[in-house]
């Protein structure tokens, strides 16, 4: 069989297995970011701009370091100059050079022999700011007479003439979008905003760095990506990359914003300044709210054109984001994602990356994407709306399938968004009776998913038992997952692999558990590597049996001869070939390195119903449908833990959470309390439907299902919110302030 | 600097630490004890990671002074199962994947286990009001949700 | 011939073309013929590019094969959470 065709019936996939890192995790035992502890180590404290935007006149480190048992401060003159370009930004994120950019910038560092101790020093450090002029929303960032933040830091793509704090600009489609809104009965142009939300994983960022003066170095980090981890630090120190070792431990939660160092560099500064003692630095909440990775606001035009039956004819979209004080908020994935579920002939999309007093910005699941739904989703359900059309059917009327041009250009390989819209069609709760103050809405989302470098070691053991070694730490997940396609190509029980992820001295490089790769791309090299190993086995068994390898197939966890040309012999189980192994040629082993091609695209569909209450504005989730293409789920549990987890985090988006500033710049809700992600109570169960259209690029049809989820549920719940009140709200959360007064302000009308 | 010396229970174990008056029950569990199973994701009291019983309540340990651990008996996680046999709330957990990162997991499992022991029979809106204190941002608590149910309904039943 | 897709912002570094045609049978000779036609692309190649060639998005390797008459959509770099 071709390795890209397909299978389709199983022994272990799509089984409800119990993961492997259960009982660990049960129990208490595992082991995240902050539950390292080595001999002889320090504790690291960041002391932190309050200004929005100040220049840092001087910094007088000399009363914390009078303190017994402070070890070392550093600022950002320990750290080397030169860098460039994305090195540069995430070293002046680290540590802020001549200006601190935003709240929360970190100005300097301390190591002590106590938490306690290490968090006093940190308070005195004396750091004397000059005020400046900040702006920290994306609109006024863009007029003329806004603070300039960074001079000069627009790249090639900005044409001459824009604001100074445009950074980026994208410009891209196809078709004669006039002529498209011309021919269209119906033409709707809105403007929509999102604020900036945190990814909110419940663990904070953490790590041990330890950094001698011969350039070696070693860090216990909770990440996504060791790899990128070991480079951003090497880079940012002026180390040999392969110098340092990084070993990830468990992850609490990433979804992107553990893609990326803060301020893991800091504790291999401190370290090497502190004689090489290891360096222990674990945010708190604050800290993780006010200075690492939150995802851009958005400002967002969309005009769209309709024929009276819902044929789509043109469509347009501008957006503005802010990503903090660097460039690289995620606009172009926005316009990439806003009209992807639909066939368009003429379509435009132009983009503004800005800079703003903010922290900056990190992946957040499906980067963009959220928002560009919110704002084309919204438009379209209230064009369905006026045109007197099922929100569904509109949706299939214009759908996308195989072959068709994506928005963004190439054309579509096979996608399944016409089995998901068929799929909502007939779930039970899109017929649900709905009461007064109710209201349903739909929406549908998009992701590329991708593939990334990829390393994967597998090797068999004496007793026919096999141990992986993956590079993608696993999040929610991905250990059983990979544990039942490698156990299924090698026909041995789910039991009988261990999938261990490792530090970084033990594969080559591999990109972070990002992109919703981890089940795609890890997986399927770990299938080839593992195949590796069974044609080694093969080889073994042929010897054995003196007939050419070519003549012998696995089979089930045996080599047997392949039809009855090639012999007749017994078949050759794995534990007597594993046994026999150091007497036939030593270790059995496969591996695979590469950017594994084929990856699939996903789409979902969202239903949410929901009930606003008219005296208070709060609105509560009665029901929620979650259905999405997942190509195969591997384990169908944590494929559901995904759907429901993005769903659940674009409903705190859409309802609850956002960055609030002050009048000075200051982040105002930096705990948990004040940015409220959602709660147990908020909520009710989320149902899903794993739709499974595979993908023919994988050997098992995976897609990847991380971050398609988060997608939909934006605008899905302001058209459920539209429909119950009958107003719509354009500016995201529909917190029960805002949406009290919209419908005030409709009763006034 | 001054510290106190503080005498405890914790899972049954007499045990004695010098603490620094400022620091939480949740310092001393971890950085003093070894028992890095309660985590800290806020220490605010808002997150429910780093749930404990003290004196058989429910509380946030990073809202707790080490030094009021004074002559108290203190339930974590690691004291969930003491044997080889998991608590049915653990294993329930385990086999509804009631658990994506699992960072949040042992403070889940040990407010549950409060709830269950205060309220064998509850309903799906009080599980949800009673686990409001418990961040989960993984899951959207739906499997939590169930978990719990499931292992209540067979508690109920060996009971 | 391969008929080069840029994305429209390009067209003020190709003289207002966003087609290109251009020979190779690589992702890597199509870029670096790109550039040899039109300088102007250098900078946003060199910041990275995904390209897609029938339909599937291909980021960082060169050596992938662009059959004659393929269709190549140059896009942005993609990121992913």
């Amino acid at each position: 069989m071709a390795k890209d065709d397909v299978k389709q019936a199983y022994k272990l996939v799509g089984t409800r297995v119990l993961r492997p890192d259960g009982l660990d995790k049960v129990t208490g035992r595992a082991r995240y970011g902050a539950d390292f502890a080595m001999p002889g180590m320090l504790y690291g404290a960041v002391a932190r701009s309050p200004h929005a935007h100040a220049r840092i006149v001087s910094i007088d480190a000399s009363k914390a370091l009078a303190l017994d048992g402070v070890k070392a401060v550093v600022t950002r003159a320990d750290l080397p100059e030169g860098l460039t370009g994305e090195d540069w930004n995430l070293q002046e994120n680290a540590m802020a050079g001549e200006v601190a950019l935003y709240d929360g910038h970190a100005v300097a560092a301390v190591a002590a022999t106590s938490a306690l101790l290490a968090k006093d020093a940190a308070r005195l450090i004396e750091v004397d700011y000059e005020v400046l002029p900040h702006v920290t929303d994306v609109d006024e960032a863009m007029k003329p007479d806004a603070p300039v933040i960074r001079p000069g830091a627009a790249d090639h793509t900005v044409p001459d003439g824009m604001p100074p704090n445009v950074v980026k600009y994208f410009e891209f489609g196809r078709g004669d979008v006039e002529a498209g809104f011309a021919q269209a009965d119906l033409v709707r142009e809105r403007t929509y905003r999102t604020e900036a939300t945190h990814q909110g994983y419940i663990e904070p960022q953490a790590c041990v760095g330890q950094l001698g003066s011969d350039g070696k170095g070693e860090m216990w980090v909770t990440t996504q990506g060791q790899w990128y981890v070991r480079k951003m630090c090497a880079d940012l120190l002026g180390l040999g990359v392969a110098q340092l070792r990084v070993t990830p431990s468990e992850i609490g939660g990433g979804f992107g914003g553990k893609t990326t160092v803060f301020m893991e560099p800091l504790s291999l500064a401190l370290s090497r300044k502190a004689g090489g003692r290891p360096v222990k630095l674990v945010m708190d909440r604050a800290e993780v709210l006010r200075a690492t990775g939150p995802t851009a606001s958005a400002s967002m035009d969309v005009k769209i054109g309709m024929k009276a039956d819902g044929t789509m004819t043109a469509a347009r979209a501008e957006f503005r984001m802010q990503g903090g004080a660097f460039p690289g908020s995620p606009v172009n994935e926005a316009l990439e994602c806003a009209f992807a579920p639909y066939k368009l002939a003429a379509v435009e999309h132009i983009g503004y990356d800005v800079l703003a007093n903010r922290p900056k910005a990190a992946a957040y699941r499906a980067p963009g994407a959220p928002m560009g739904a919110f704002a084309a989703e919204s438009l379209i359900d209230e064009m369905a709306r006026e045109l007197g059309l099922d929100p569904i059917e509109l949706r299939l009327l214009n759908v996308v399938e195989e072959g068709d041009r994506s928005s963004y250009g190439p054309k579509f390989k096979r996608i399944g968004l016409r089995e998901v819209l068929e799929a909502t069609k007939v779930h039970p709760n899109f017929s649900v009776p709905l009461g007064p103050n109710q209201g349903r809405g739909v929406a549908t989302g998009f992701w590329f998913n991708y593939n990334g470098d990829t390393s994967v070691s597998m090797a068999i053991a004496e007793d026919g038992t096999a141990q992986v070694a993956v590079g993608t730490p696993d999040i929610g997940g991905g250990r059983a997952s990979i544990g039942l396609m490698v156990a299924e190509t090698l026909g041995v029980p789910y039991e009988a692999v261990r999938i261990n992820v490792v530090e970084t001295g033990a594969l080559g490089i591999n990109e972070p558990t990002h992109g919703s790769r981890a089940t795609f791309a890890t997986g399927k090299a770990a299938v080839l590597a593992t195949e590796q190993a069974t044609r080694e086995m093969c080889r073994r068994a042929a010897a054995d049996w003196g007939i050419d390898p070519d003549a012998v197939e696995w089979v089930e966890g045996a080599a047997q001869p392949a039809g009855p040309n090639a012999g007749k012999f017994p078949p050759m189980s794995i534990a007597e070939i594993a046994g026999n192994m150091s007497n036939t040629g030593g270790p059995i082993a496969g591996h695979w390195e590469g950017v594994p091609r084929g990856v699939g695209a996903s789409f979902g569909t969202h239903v949410a119903d929901v009930e606003v209450d008219p005296e208070t504005g709060r609105v509560t989730v009665l029901r929620y449908l979650v259905v999405q293409d997942a190509g195969r789920a591997i384990q169908p549990d944590y494929v559901e833990g995904q759907y429901q987890g993005g769903a659940v985090q674009g409903i705190g988006w859409a309802l609850n959470e956002g960055y609030v500033y002050g009048a000075d710049g200051r982040l105002q809700n930096a705990g948990f309390l004040d940015y409220r992600i959602p709660v147990a109570s908020d909520l009710p169960m989320i149902d899903t439907v794993i739709v499974e259209v595979p993908n023919p690029g994988h050997p098992f049809g995976v897609r990847g299902v991380g971050e398609t989820g988060i997608t939909p549920p934006l605008p899905a719940i302001a058209n459920a919110v539209a429909a119950a009140t009958g107003v719509r709200l354009a500016d995201l959360p529909m917190n029960p302030p805002r949406v009290l007064a919209a419908i005030r302000s409709r009763m006034d009308d | 600097m001054t510290t106190i010396r503080v005498t405890t229970e914790v899972n049954g174990d007499r045990v004695e630490f010098l603490a620094d008056p400022r620091e939480t029950l949740l310092d001393v569990l971890r950085d003093k004890l070894g028992l890095t199973g309660s985590k800290e994701g806020c220490g605010t009291g808002d997150c429910g990671a780093c749930s404990v019983l003290l004196d058989g309540r429910l509380v946030s340990s990073c809202l707790v002074l080490g030094v009021e651990a004074e002559g108290r008996k203190v339930e974590t996680i690691e004291g969930m199962a003491p044997g080889e046999e998991l608590h049915p709330l653990q294993r329930k957990f385990l086999e509804h994947a009631a658990l994506q990162c699992g960072f949040c997991t042992p403070g889940f499992l040990v407010a549950s286990k409060a709830l269950l022991e205060r309220n064998p029979d509850p309903t799906e809106e009080e599980v949800r009001y009673w686990l409001a204190g418990n961040l989960c941002r993984c899951t959207g608590y739906d499997k939590i949700v169930r978990a719990v149910l499931d292992a209540a309904a067979e508690m109920r039943g060996a009971g | 011939m391969i008929e080069v897709n840029l994305w429209s912002g390009l067209r003020h570094v190709t003289g207002g073309a966003t087609v290109v045609e251009v020979e190779g049978a690589t992702v890597g000779a199509v870029l670096d013929a790109l550039v040899a036609a039109h300088p102007g692309l250098a900078p946003f190649i060199e910041a990275g590019v995904s390209v897609a060639v029938d339909g599937e998005i291909i980021t960082g390797d060169r050596f992938a094969e662009v059959p004659d008459g393929a269709e190549v959509f140059l896009m942005q770099r993609l990121k992913g959470g």
